[in-house]
């Protein structure tokens, strides 16, 4: 598609020599800000219930030093829960991929645990550290590392027998069969997991922060929103968006770095 | 002189008392050096007989005999290829070819220290199946017929004494066929491997090998063991003399049978 729109790029009017394809998502987004925009002037919405993008980014620049404090604490909380998610995850998906057996009994234990509103673990957490950083960071951690440990664990557990066979029948034993091919094997879907789980993390730091913090983008959206400054709470949310997309994009674009090999070929020959 | 393997009586049955039986009172010999071919109708239990000799499957009766040792593990004297090749979509052709040598424990202490030796001798087995400079690519930067090939050189790395190829060009075209025919009948001649076959195409089995086992349809065992006469060295010109195609014909005609007894 790209090649066909350069082709002979100056000899084009300029609609046609811009990559659409590229362009789309900062179109898409200034079309939805724009719509909304219009929304709001043409259902004259108080900006206490909705505010126009306009004055949201106003409130971005008006409270920007709390803004931008805040988004480091929850940057920081997200990416340590994220972290420990990460290394707890991986060692406890290779645990369970290790064996049927201990595939099979702790599968269902690891679906009810995800079953549980991490939200109702706040409290516990509370009590446990207090209110504060560590809840935050333990609610990310939390609600993150599950869909890890189901990557990692799948991805052990889905070895192609003949492959196991020849290796096998060479005298390996269960760790060189781990070694040479499980955790290679598995790399592409724990480095995919990366994506669902750092945006999941977002998700446990915020929620954790709004009930019991008193630092990050949830709890300044929490007191915004007592304080009735709705285009601050929207500030919030912008900043969580464009922090969510920054670490999406590095995930996306570490699992491209460590496994292009995945994108190439079928793993299922 | 002993056989290099002998299978005496056995009974093999996946998945417990109920499950299938896969083959039943099976009774084969195959000497040092032979190159043995194994046909017999679509699931009669041929995969299942390379398991058994490689030790991957352990049988409920009877003796699995390799190199006068009871197998009741992976017997690690063996190099085996698979229709499928199998081949590691994150290690390059090279990389993939020294496998065996991390796994075997004659080699995967020395691998690191004589590493060049072990590269100059995986690229030499490239050259000889006609894949020369391809050791940098990636298995899915290679044909289907090209992974056939580096596959092959995998079982071979570490110089196995037995050979077990199981349908491992079925998925070519009958150009490379005949050119990897060539290729194995050279290395069989070449280095004395003794090598067991399977194959469903009876003309590759005449060509190749020593000595041919019928199995009967599922539970298999073998009905019949013929003897290929034809002297060795053999062209490919000998597929179109008499004997060859006669032979052909009978072996077709007794699995033919061995299906509509089933
Ligand atoms: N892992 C397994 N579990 C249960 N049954 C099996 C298993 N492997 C093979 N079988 C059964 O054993 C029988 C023999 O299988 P096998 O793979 O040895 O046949 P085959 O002769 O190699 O067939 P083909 O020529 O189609 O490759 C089949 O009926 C199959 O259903
Ligand atoms: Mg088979």
């Amino acid at each position: 598609m790209t090649e066909i729109v350069k082709l002979s790029p100056s000899a084009k009017p300029l609609m046609q020599r811009i990559d659409w394809v590229k362009a789309a998502p900062f179109v898409y987004t200034i079309a939805l800000f724009l719509a909304w925009e219009l929304l709001v002037l043409a259902l004259a919405m108080p900006q206490t219930v909705l505010p126009a993008p306009t004055r949201v980014f106003q409130a971005v620049v008006q409270y920007w030093s709390p803004i931008w404090k805040n988004s480091l604490q929850t940057l920081y909380t997200t990416t340590l829960g994220f972290i420990i998610a990460v290394v707890a995850g991986l060692a406890i998906g290779l645990f369970i991929g290790w064996s049927k057996t201990i595939y099979a009994g702790l599968y269902p234990l690891m679906v009810g645990f995800n079953a549980i509103p991490k939200v109702a673990l706040v409290p516990i957490l509370v009590i446990w550290f207090g209110i504060g950083t560590v809840p935050a960071v333990l609610t990310a951690f939390l609600i993150s590392f599950f869909p890890i440990v189901v990557n990692v664990a799948t991805g052990l557990a889905t070895i192609e027998p003949e492959t196991e066979d020849v290796l096998r029948a060479l005298g390996a034993r269960k760790m060189d069969i781990m070694l040479k091919v499980g955790i290679p094997r598995s790399m592409p879907y724990f480095f995919g997991s990366l994506k669902i789980a750092i945006t999941l993390a977002f998700v446990g730091s915020v929620v954790s922060e709004t009930v019991a913090s008193n630092y990050g983008l949830g709890n300044m959206m929490s007191s915004a929103q007592s304080q009735f400054n709705v285009p601050l709470v929207f500030a919030g949310l912008l900043m969580l968006a464009v922090e969510g997309i920054a670490m999406y994009a590095l995930m996306a674009w570490v699992e491209k770095r460590m496994t292009g090999w995945a994108h190439r070929s079928t793993m299922a020959n | 002189m002993t056989p290099l393997v002998s299978i005496e009586n056995v009974d093999m049955r996946y998945g417990g008392a109920a499950g299938t039986l896969a083959v039943s009172n099976l009774n084969l010999k195959v000497a040092k050096g032979e190159f043995a071919a194994v046909v017999g109708p679509s699931g009669c239990g041929k995969s299942t007989l390379m398991k058994l000799v490689t030790g991957l499957q352990i049988p409920q009766a009877g003796d699995v005999i390799v190199a006068e040792k009871q197998v009741t593990k992976p017997v690690s004297i063996v190099g085996m290829a698979f229709q499928n090749p199998t081949m590691l979509p994150w290690r390059t052709t090279l990389e993939n070819i020294l496998l065996p040598l991390e796994i075997v424990e004659k080699h995967r202490h020395r691998l690191r220290a004589n590493k060049k030796q072990y590269v100059a001798k995986a690229e030499k087995l490239l050259e000889i199946v006609g894949l020369g400079g391809f050791g940098g690519k990636f298995p899915w930067q290679l044909s289907g017929g090209m992974q056939q090939r580096a596959n092959l050189c995998r079982a071979l790395i570490h110089e196995p004494e037995l050979l077990m190829l199981d349908e491992p060009f079925g998925a070519l075209d009958a150009f490379t066929r005949e050119e990897l025919w060539c290729v194995i009948r050279d290395l069989h001649a070449a280095q004395g491997v003794t090598i067991i076959l399977v194959t469903h195409d009876l003309r590759e089995a005449v060509f190749l090998a020593d000595r041919i086992f019928v199995m009967s349809a599922r539970p298999g065992r073998v009905i019949r063991d013929r003897e290929v006469p034809f002297a060795r060295p053999r062209e490919l010109e000998i597929m179109y003399e008499k004997g060859f195609n006669d032979m052909v014909q009978a072996l077709h005609g007794e699995i033919a049978k061995a299906r509509v007894a089933a």
